[in-house]
């Protein structure tokens, strides 16, 4: 198969997938309302004092970021698989890998961008000054596709199992933390002044090891899944 | 073209079938018989290469499926179960996206016609009845261009005359050098074309 018809069945599949997604609005809706709430909700839990939100907000905008990429993911392969589009999908003439690359990033498109692009009016919320906020949209950036991406292990090395939400939680949350640690931590580093450069070129580390593997496992899982 | 040599699947410890053997050739049908749970759609998904089979050899032009890879899967078009089509998405964009992941470029509304779905081209796919999404279903094959064709109970919830114009598809297909794989509980009505009988349970 040449390069020109790999090209058109991966547009094929990002375009798919985004297109049904938005016909089911309330699923893409979700994640976004879940993160507004919870982000919403610490002010009223915790006291109105702007200092103790400011030293709160990196963290509880990142906890509340990957909970709500978490939500998402079970979306990700069980329609597909329930419906038979995927076992097409693994049918298709092409590198598996590259078509769920392709369905990883209609996922973060629909899931993980509108958190990003979300984050600045929730930090304002909190009271994070200017450059603390741009430190958050750039962490977030850079670590809800590796969000997306380790989900998409998870999601599918558990389809087809009864429970699944719950155990792609269990599976994927321990190798959420450290893009927890790194992209909560850039953050504080911001509010304090200090330089946040480590914190995101190790996010970017993160971003381009889970893009470079993490599709191989994500395909070869899927395999197992249909065997 | 595709030689089946030897075959064993297992389903957990139970055996399905040992010792299977057939080789079809261009124009050719393979009809597989057999009672519930004998393994009909276990052969089809190891032909399919979703499965690896517990013994035995699937060979596409003299080449082990398993190596072959994408190579053996741009010749093959398969339709399980499951009928792949997604609700959300009329009927045209169903097929659209069929024949773009198969790497073909097509004009969907000749497939549906054939099928007796044209006047439905525009409208989502989960107002379809169960027999509507089957042809469907079987209009993607007309969409994907591919030259073996696997197809798990293809006449599940067809009508009498939907029966019909599937029977004229699959023998135009099989008059075009095509090679087909099915189970059917049903007697098949093609004629003029080379038709071997599988039983699994005998």
């Amino acid at each position: 198969m040449n390069p020109h018809s790999l090209a058109r069945a991966v547009l094929c599949v990002f375009r798919r997938d985004l297109t049904v997604a938005l016909r089911r609005s309330t699923d893409v809706l979700t994640p976004l309302i879940f993160f507004a709430i919870v982000v919403s909700l610490f002010p009223l839990g915790v006291g109105p004092e702007p200092a103790m939100l400011r030293a709160l907000a990196p963290g509880v905008l990142w906890v509340a970021a990957l909970l709500a990429a978490m939500l998402s993911l079970n979306r990700l392969f069980a329609n597909d698989h329930a419906d038979g589009t995927l076992e097409q999908l693994l049918l298709a003439p092409h590198p598996l890998t590259v078509l769920v690359l392709a369905k990883t990033a209609a996922h973060w498109v629909l899931t993980g961008l509108p958190l990003v692009l979300l984050s600045p009016l929730l930090a304002l919320q909190l009271g994070l000054s200017a450059e603390a906020m741009g430190t958050l949209v750039v962490s977030l950036a850079l670590g809800t596709p590796v969000l997306s991406l380790i989900g998409s292990v998870g999601a599918a090395l558990t389809l087809g199992l009864r429970g699944g939400g719950v155990l792609v939680s269990l599976l994927v949350l321990p190798l959420y933390t450290p893009v927890l640690i790194f992209g909560a931590s850039s953050v504080t580093a911001a509010v304090e002044g200090l330089s946040t450069e480590a914190h995101l070129s190790l996010l970017a580390a993160f971003l381009v090891l889970a893009l470079s593997l993490i599709p191989w496992a994500t395909a070869a899982a899927l395999r197992v899944s249909h065997d | 073209m595709l030689d089946v040599t030897n075959l064993a699947c297992v389903r957990g410890d139970r055996p399905l079938f040992n010792h299977l053997s057939f080789a079809l050739k261009a124009g050719e049908l393979v009809h597989i018989t057999g009672a519930n749970g004998s393994g009909k759609t276990t052969l089809l998904r190891a032909l399919c290469g979703f499965s690896r089979p517990a013994a035995g050899e699937i060979r596409w032009n003299g080449t082990d499926i398993h190596d072959l890879g994408d190579d053996y899967r741009g010749a093959l078009a398969y339709v399980g179960h499951l009928n792949g089509i997604q609700g959300e998405l009329t009927l045209r964009e169903n097929l659209r996206v069929a024949a773009g992941i198969a790497g073909q470029k097509t004009a969907p509304d000749t497939a549906l016609e054939q099928v007796g779905l044209l006047a439905y081209g525009g409208f989502p796919a989960k107002i379809l009845s169960q027999g509507q999404k089957r042809r469907l279903a079987l209009a993607r094959l007309l969409v994907a261009h591919k030259l073996l064709w696997i197809l798990d109970e293809p006449f599940s919830a067809l009508d009498a005359r939907s029966t019909e114009v599937m029977n004229a598809l699959l023998s135009a297909h099989l008059t075009a050098g095509g090679m087909i794989v099915l189970t059917s509980h049903q007697d098949l009505a093609i004629e003029l074309h080379t038709v071997l009988s599988v039983r699994l349970d005998s």
